[in-house]
């Protein structure tokens, strides 16, 4: 049962992007098509999975029983950078098919506050291991879903007639706060 | 001049969150008050400067290729520096910012202006562009702080200028995205006016 309350409050109540504001950066630059949405959301589920597993188990093994949690920062944002790339590699390996569709945006995850503020918050909400899978999973499922909502948000915005100044980010900020009014709804869900 | 220009390019013709649109989940995340987006203007604006000065310090040793990995390293020492003296001395602060503490260290303002500027240029010039940059992030941050709370609770710099309630939904999540929408739009318009 509590399982399926980090579920539900990780992918609609708290939506990663709309409720907390984590990974604002690819949400606005790589949601102009539904196709590289789905690639960005399928990366970050990825990542964010592993990264959360790894930082958990270097907390919970090496900086707490050495009382160096002041390293915190440091040690997570270096496990993250040198995760991406060592997937980047294995993956070219082992399966080329799912490099050549996630190739891309694999560099691009290291800079994505997501992956470090779902590492982060796992240790400060207390998770165990299992639940700190399930909430990095969770998290990532909302924002695939997020981004691809807004996706296809943007690609009818094409043809839609816009003031010069409003174009571009301006009126992307703006769809994404209705959204964020819409996801407003299910709070109190769980 | 020259240093005149590097400080006040970051203010309005390079902001790095109007124009530039660098690091914007803090900035939609922190600014529910004037003060909240102040304090992470400045937490940031320090980070910046210290990572500028010291990446162009080192910017002979430090090889091409382990480049971006080391510029993370000396940021992080900075944030984690900023994040330890902020628990220490203004808790309430720290409680408030929480999480988007630490994550000043993937915003993308930081090692943007490590790789772009400090790592080819001298350290005054690497530090007058830093504090130029941060303060254009920190006046970005306070007058959307201001904004949303002027419409959302009817208070600024929480001196409260009005009874009621006001427009709740401008310090919710929604307001954010909406009042940076329609800021960035005002400012391109502004800045395409003065260049045309």
């Amino acid at each position: 049962m509590e399982y399926i309350y980090i579920i539900i409050a990780a992918i609609f109540v708290n939506n990663v992007i709309l409720a907390q504001f984590l990974g604002i950066c690819p949400f606005i630059g790589v949601s102009k098509k539904v196709e590289t949405a789905m690639g960005m959301g399928m990366a970050v589920l990825f990542v964010m999975t592993l990264a959360t597993i790894v930082t958990w188990l270097i907390q919970t093994y090496v900086l707490v029983p050495n009382e160096l949690g002041f390293l915190q920062t440091l040690t997570f944002i270096l496990v993250i950078a040198a995760l991406v790339q060592m997937v980047e590699i294995i993956l070219k390996k082992v399966a080329p098919s799912l490099y050549q569709a996630l190739g891309i945006f694999l560099p691009l995850i290291t800079t994505n506050c997501a992956v470090l503020g779902v590492a982060i918050m796992t240790i400060q909400k207390g998770y165990n291991l299992a639940e700190g899978t399930v909430f990095a999973v969770s998290t990532a499922i909302g924002f695939a879903f997020a981004l691809v909502l807004f996706a296809g948000i943007r690609e009818q915005l094409e043809t839609a007639d816009i003031p010069e100044g409003m174009k571009g980010t301006p009126i992307a900020l703006i769809i994404a706060g209705l959204m964020a009014m819409a996801f407003m709804g299910f709070s109190g869900l769980v | 001049m020259n240093q005149l220009k590097n400080f006040s390019k970051g203010l309005l013709k390079e902001n790095p969150i109007l124009i530039l649109v660098l690091g914007t989940c803090p900035t939609l995340a922190v600014t529910t008050s004037a003060i909240n987006g102040a304090g992470m203007g400045l937490a940031t604006t320090f980070v910046l400067v210290m990572s500028n000065i010291f990446i162009s310090l080192m910017k002979n040793i430090i090889a091409d290729n382990i480049r971006i990995p080391s510029f993370i390293v000396i940021i992080a020492t900075f944030v984690t520096v900023v994040d330890l003296c902020m628990q220490a001395y203004i808790p309430s602060l720290h409680a408030q910012l929480g999480i988007f503490i630490p994550l000043i260290v993937v915003n993308c303002i930081v090692l943007g202006r490590a790789e772009a500027f400090a790592s080819k240029n001298g350290v005054l010039s690497s530090a007058i562009d830093g504090l130029g940059m941060g303060l254009g992030f920190t006046l970005a941050l306070t007058v959307l702080g201001a904004i949303r709370e002027i419409l959302g609770s009817l208070s600024v710099f929480n001196w409260k200028f009005a009874a009621g309630d006001g427009a709740l939904i401008f310090v919710l999540a929604p307001g954010a995205f909406i009042c940076l929408g329609f800021l960035m739009a005002i400012v391109n318009k502004i800045v395409k006016k003065s260049n045309s």
